[in-house]
């Protein structure tokens, strides 16, 4: 019992994860319509840029201060993420408004291939750690119910605090300011809001912006976990069967979509993975994903039907 | 002034449809196929034969198949390395597990194998697509990773997880030297861009352009939805698995899953789109412009004296890439294949306007 748990906790911990990346997916589908590919590559930048910065910019202005580095090296990868955001939507999606769905995915996918390449170039390619002052050691809980206790992560419980406190930050910003409910206009009917006079070229570049801010976050978790290096850009793809379970157009749905694959990976390699042979983790997000294309198209909690062919 | 088509009159059905109607067309291309199976096999040296023309026609091949079902039926597919995979070790299997089995029929056994797992995961597309069929094209990508990682009944056991084809021959020919290997792959090619060729001029290409461009309009008109893009899927991954088996067989001779991993999805996918959507030529010009790139940005700094690291060229392949990528998508969306139509279009009237 102890060790299903652990597992599970585990499995809820990555699937915490999943849905931070997974949330940047849907932000920019809901108010764009694009099927952003380059999220994965977004977070592989960002965490660079994150871990370059924290050790580049106490060199340049002389001092030796953990918490002022991080700071001032979250701000700066901010501002790039801004920069970055501004000049794709400049750059390449101005041109292609009212194109299919299939030439917008193509164009991200060539975006994500350039950030890689970009990143790679002005920050290196070698494997960077972030330090934020994130506690290693693992924690004991519950010793007094089970025989020896769960042994947790304090790093993923931190990680999954941030993670909820994002998604709440993110939910205030939707719900509760003027951009954030021109946003939602934009994503309810791109026509309509332009006609009531929201600027779609800004809200692109503010909801890239925020996507960017929620791929700087994921990346810094990420990355102090595991260390920044190319192998988070193919993590992201493990957040597409995330927002198709989820459905691609609901914020809850990649959160419970994230948390339900983190833990069905998890339980099904421990307890499925044996008959099979073992490393079923590798797909087996896909495949329950795939089910579900063909069980229930829109997800668990996608408001519209996709066209049916 | 060269490149007139006055005076070539048609005087029957069959000269109006013939694949090249103009006679330098023609010219053209038995000059180029001359060249190919003469002159290229009396003068390459090893090197080009292996660095650059056989993976060339071989992503060539696999490209096109892709074209197929990318350009010609509008289907995204982000799987197209698992089909080259299950292409590569049907085939293996087939070469290995019966006695005598000849390379032809075992390559032919192959593309079956691709096709049938093509079909079987081209069949959600009839409920859905665009991305969410881009989503079920990775799920086969990843499945077959796995499998051909984990279950050793398709790897023969190997403890390695690596396996190898040797003494391979057709119709007693060794295909052993780069220039029979490179010749093998060139025949394999022509046979299969002439068939691709003529599939899209029948109705049943006609069949696929239609889903591309309206699925519902086609329906209407009488295209049976299913029919049409399960056909497509069939004949893409028909193709592809071919261009898998000889990716393993000729090209790399012992082989892992990891030749056939997403990676090599997404450089075909490039190819199509960079050479040109729904165009059998496109296929050609993108697995050239792909291959040669990198070869280029490592040769031309050294020439000027600028020693550019492999990881900073490999990075500079990537961003070149994705903007081009971009680039074709917004400027032009059909690729070189249509800036080459467009040269020819010009040529047509050069150097008298009128």
């Amino acid at each position: 019992m102890g060790f299903f748990l652990e597992t599970l906790f585990g499995g809820l911990m990555a699937g915490m994860l999943y849905s931070l990346i997974a949330l940047g997916f849907v932000l920019i589908y809901k108010a764009s319509g694009v099927f952003n590919f380059a999220q994965g590559a977004m977070v592989l930048f960002a965490a660079l840029a994150m871990a370059r910065f924290a050790e580049w910019i106490p060199k340049w202005l002389g001092f030796d201060n953990l918490i002022v580095a991080n700071l001032l090296a979250f701000v700066a990868a901010m501002a790039l993420m801004i920069v970055l955001a501004w000049a794709i939507e400049r750059l390449c999606l101005s041109k292609l408004v009212n194109q299919e769905g299939i030439t917008l995915l193509m164009a991200t996918l060539g975006i994500s291939y350039f950030l890689d390449g970009l990143g790679q170039t002005l920050f290196g390619n070698d494997i960077y750690s972030i330090n934020v002052g994130m506690p290693k050691d693992p924690a004991m809980i519950l010793e007094n119910v089970f025989e020896g206790g769960l042994l947790l992560s304090k790093e993923d419980l931190i990680a999954a605090i941030i993670a909820a406190a994002l998604v709440a930050l993110l939910a205030l910003f939707f719900q509760k300011t003027a951009t954030g409910r021109a946003l939602r206009a934009v994503a309810d009917d791109h026509q309509a809001a332009q006609s009531i006079g929201i600027p779609l070229n800004r809200i692109w570049v503010i909801v890239w912006s925020v996507a960017g801010f929620a791929a700087l976050v994921a990346g810094i978790i990420w990355g102090s976990k595991l260390g920044v290096q190319f192998s988070l850009s193919l993590v992201a793809l493990k957040a597409l069967p995330v927002v198709i379970l989820g459905g691609l157009t609901s914020v809850p749905g990649a959160i419970i979509g994230g948390l339900i694959i983190g833990v069905g990976e998890k339980l099904s390699e421990i307890y499925l993975g044996p008959f099979f042979g073992g490393g079923i983790e590798i797909w087996f997000a896909y495949v329950l994903a795939l089910a579900f294309l063909l069980l229930r198209p829109q997800g668990l909690f996608g408001e519209k039907i996709i066209d049916r062919v | 002034m060269l490149y007139r088509e006055n005076g070539q009159f048609k005087t029957s059905y069959a000269a109006d449809q013939q694949i090249f109607p103009i006679l330098q067309d023609r010219v053209a291309i038995g000059a180029l196929l001359a060249i190919a199976f003469v002159i290229v096999p009396m003068f390459g040296s090893e090197y080009i034969f292996r660095a650059i023309l056989i993976p060339f026609l071989i992503l060539a091949l696999a490209a096109l198949g892709l074209n197929i079902l990318v350009g010609y039926c509008g289907q995204i597919s982000l799987g197209t390395g698992a089909f080259m995979a299950v292409g590569a070790y049907g085939a293996y299997n087939f070469l290995v597990r019966i006695d005598g089995m000849p390379l032809i029929a075992a390559m032919l056994l192959g593309g079956l194998s691709a096709t049938v797992i093509g079909v079987l995961f081209g069949i959600p597309s009839l409920r859905i697509k665009g991305l969410y069929l881009a989503m079920a094209t990775l799920a086969a990508q990843f499945f077959t990773d796995w499998a051909f990682l984990r279950i050793g009944w398709f790897t023969n056991n190997s403890t390695s997880g690596s396996v190898s084809v040797a003494k391979l021959n057709v119709f007693g020919l060794p295909i052993e030297s780069p220039v029979a290997k490179y010749l093998f792959c060139l025949v394999v090619v022509c046979v299969f861009a002439l068939m691709a060729k003529n599939l899209t001029r029948s109705a049943i290409g006609r069949q696929w352009m239609a889903i591309r461009d309206m699925d519902v309009a086609a329906a209407v008109i009488g295209i049976r939805p299913m029919y049409a893009k399960l056909t497509a899927f069939a004949v893409s991954s028909f193709i592809v698995g071919v261009a898998g088996v000889l990716w393993a067989f000729i090209h790399l001779g012992a082989w892992e899953p990891a030749a056939f991993s997403i990676d090599r999805s997404f450089q075909l996918l490039f190819m199509v789109i960079i050479g040109g959507l729904g165009s059998i030529m496109g296929a050609f010009f993108g697995a050239a412009f792909i291959i040669v790139l990198p070869i280029l940005l490592d040769q031309v700094p050294q020439w000027f004296g600028i020693p550019l690291s492999t990881a900073t060229t490999s990075h500079l392949v990537h961003m070149i890439f994705g903007a081009l990528i971009v680039f074709f998508l917004i400027v032009e969306p059909h690729g070189l294949a249509k800036l080459w139509s467009i040269g020819k279009q010009k040529l047509r009237l050069w150097p008298f306007p009128h």
